[in-house]
């Protein structure tokens, strides 16, 4: 074979070509970095990622792990990714239920029903959702001042700083409280796939819910009274300026979330309500036809079939959620933006600190959508 | 076909790799280029601020507007960049900007390890407290437990640790990026005090509607020496922006105007007036100017009390007294070298 016919080959002149475009594209991304490295330090910009072990010097308000401003840099940028994943993950919950019960509701008969639906969707998602952050927080400020704040008991407290709840102190023993609670959840587990067996066999339902209700309460309470009640309750008291004591959930994490949450809820609904149109009438018919009741057909036989069109784009949306949490920097929830930001102005490494943000969401968003990718495979229509 | 791919191929890197040239002289580029590249702030009272008219005011400004005439002959040739406490620094280092003139700190950290050069200090500031006279407390010192407002991205989060730190106490801070959603979050009460610098309180304070229902503390819990910056590397044009700058405040200290300096650079008596007015002396050349480049800068705007007065001074909404930043023999810290 002469190197004529090497070219006039289909076959090899197609693998020339993708050889040549690969070599391309590695050479271009080779040549854009290493020009970056040598402009950047040429302009003395870039140094690495050493800085995240100097000291922070500036504190946090909510903090899931131990934090001072004595920590490091890197200590205070992972307070503030576990603070973005908090948002995210209440956000996705609280996102996730309003919107199939709007979805849901928006095909109502109830013609109030459906068109008090309607003007929420349609006001919600049309409004920046920056505005609606805004928006709550400015509501949330106008609650009741410190000084007379509502409180329930005297031991929850709400006012515009937040609501403030007991914390929990847990001693010797509370061990075996935690153990109890896991032991009913397994329980809980078999009796669920016993009750089903039994539904398939014999067609007896088997009233699940309340049992494995009682279950989740009765374990774990019986544990802590004969373990000598191991857990006890830090009321917060009333301070000179704050309230003292306990677990403050500050009014920046709830704006946030009741922002995010019915945002992408607006949309989580449009998503749902075209599942359930997409499943044929044929099947609600015959549902029916067979005297299911119609909240049952919406749970058995509706919805599984919709979840096949509704779990894709219902991805993108948890991920825009996610992404969205970081314009919490503009009312002061401290999440990963806002706390890198600070870290970024005070080492000054711009470029470190963007690099660690873009990382940082990449991983959350492709850990989020490699779960759902999964769940959609599990729900797929098994063809035989 | 293919010979042409390749050859476009070629042009294109040789054509992406001439982008990384290296820096010439930055007073060649801003004359080459007829106007200065001046850094300001992307908005604050007294400092940078426009005008009914959309014009760029304030007492950052004028240095950029003095700095431009001793240069460029006209205090109109400036391209104002606005910059937030992030992007200020990138962009003086990758050249977006000749010079940085926008309340930024002088510290350790910035002048060393950024590589940039603080050219002098033209505004003396500290950081301090504000709260509501309700509160019924005297001091800083007090706000044991307090939630406090800051702005974010600044040095003030970390002199506000340190200050609680130091003195054993505990607080929850509430960092908010803007100035605006601040100056909300402390009016309805979300905090106990919001803190600053000095100056920023004034401006604050002077939009506040019962403004005589809160009070400054009187500690001032850090040094905040506020000055223009350029980039480590170039001294001529550091040289010429430092004494700009030493310009204005000699030029207070002399008695030279913007009413009177073009009178004073006919000639005067005192020999130290005429060597920086370019009479005697060959000071312009020695910093790659002409010799008249002192009587521009303060023809732009005047000397630094008239500038001072302007914008900041009791007569303004900002209210703020000349303290620090009074000449040395009034009484302040403000001293710039001799000319000569």
């Amino acid at each position: 074979m002469n190197t004529k016919s090497l070219w006039t080959n289909e076959r090899t002149r197609g693998l020339i070509f993708q050889i040549l475009l690969v070599v391309g594209i590695a050479v271009f991304f080779a040549f854009i970095i290493s020009n970056t490295i040598t402009n950047l330090e040429k302009a003395g910009l870039a140094s690495g990622y050493s800085f995240l072990g100097d000291t922070a010097s500036f504190d946090i308000n909510q903090r899931l792990i131990e934090y001072s401003s004595t920590s490091t840099y890197g200590r205070a940028i992972i307070v503030g990714g576990l603070n973005t994943i908090v948002i995210a993950i209440l956000g996705i919950l609280a996102a996730t239920v309003i919107g199939f019960v709007a979805g849901i509701l928006r095909l109502s008969k109830n013609y109030l029903i459906s068109r008090l639906v309607t003007i929420y969707v349609e006001f919600v998602r049309n409004v920046p959702v920056l505005l609606q952050i805004i928006f709550w927080w400015v509501i949330l400020l106008s609650l009741p001042k410190v000084r007379n704040s509502l409180s329930i008991g005297d031991s929850i407290f709400l006012n515009n700083r937040g609501i403030r709840l007991p914390s929990a102190n847990f001693y010797e023993g509370s061990v075996l409280v935690f153990s109890a609670l896991i032991f009913a959840l397994i329980v809980i587990y078999f009796i669920k796939r016993w009750s089903q067996k039994r539904q398939a066999k014999t067609g007896k339902i088997f009233p699940f819910g309340y049992t494995a209700l009682g279950l989740i309460i009765f374990l774990p309470a019986l544990t802590f009274l004969l373990a000598d009640q191991p857990i006890d309750f830090n009321v917060p008291t009333r301070g000179r300026f704050n309230l003292k004591g306990g677990f403050n959930v500050t009014p920046e994490l709830v704006a946030l979330w009741l922002a995010l949450s019915t945002y992408t809820a607006a949309f989580i609904s449009e998503i749902v309500r075209s599942g359930i149109l997409s499943v044929s009438s044929g099947q609600r018919e015959a549902a029916s036809a067979l005297g299911l009741k119609p909240s049952l057909i919406m749970r058995k036989i509706i919805l599984p079939q919709a979840l096949r069109v509704i779990i894709p784009p219902l991805t993108s949306q948890y991920l825009n959620l996610t992404k969205n949490s970081s314009l919490a920097v503009a009312i002061g929830y401290q999440d990963i933006v806002s706390i890198g930001d600070t870290v970024l102005n005070q080492s000054g490494q711009a470029l470190e600190v963007i690099s660690i943000f873009m990382i940082f969401y990449l991983t959350l968003s492709l850990i989020t959508s490699a779960f759902m990718n999964w769940y959609n495979k599990r729900i797929e229509l098994v063809e035989r | 076909m293919r010979l042409n791919l390749i050859r476009f191929a070629a042009m294109a890197i040789i054509t992406l790799l001439s982008f990384g040239t290296a820096h010439a002289s930055t007073l060649n580029d801003v004359k080459a280029a007829g106007h200065l590249k001046c850094g300001i702030n992307t908005g604050l009272p007294g400092f940078a601020f426009t005008d009914d008219k959309g014009n760029w005011k304030g007492f950052d400004v004028a240095f950029c507007r003095a700095l431009a005439a001793a240069v460029l002959g006209n205090a109109d040739k400036v391209k104002y960049v606005n910059l937030t406490g992030k992007t200020r620094f990138p962009a003086l280092a990758s050249g977006e900007i000749d010079v940085l003139s926008r309340n930024t700190t002088w510290t350790f950290s910035r002048d060393v390890d950024l590589g940039f050069t603080f050219l002098g200090v033209s505004y003396y500031d500290g950081q301090g407290f504000i709260g509501r006279k309700s509160l019924g407390i005297k001091s800083a010192k007090e706000l044991d437990g307090a939630s406090v407002c800051i702005q974010t991205g600044t040095t003030t989060e970390l002199n506000l640790a340190d200050f609680f730190r130091s003195n054993k106490m505990k607080y929850e801070p509430v960092p908010i990026e803007t100035n605006a959603e601040a100056r909300a979050g402390y009016l309805a009460e979300r905090c106990d005090v919001y803190t600053t610098d000095a100056s920023g309180l004034a401006a604050t304070k002077s939009t506040f509607k019962d403004a005589e229902n809160h009070m400054v503390f009187p500690e001032i819990i850090s040094k905040e020496p506020l000055g223009p910056v350029v980039r480590q590397g170039d001294d001529q044009w550091a040289d010429i922006a430092r004494w700009t700058l030493n310009a204005l405040i000699v030029a207070e200290e002399l008695g030279v105007t913007q009413a009177n300096v073009n009178e004073k650079a006919k000639g005067t008596k005192n020999p130290e007036i005429n060597r920086m007015l370019g009479k005697e002396g060959s000071m312009g050349k020695m910093l790659g100017l002409d010799a008249t480049w002192a009587v521009r800068a303060i023809a732009a705007g005047g000397n630094y009390a008239e500038i001072f007065e302007k914008y900041l001074g009791t007569k303004t909404p900002l209210g703020l007294s000349r303290g620090l930043n009074a000449l040395y023999k009034d009484g302040g810290i403000l001293y710039a070298p001799p000319i000569r």
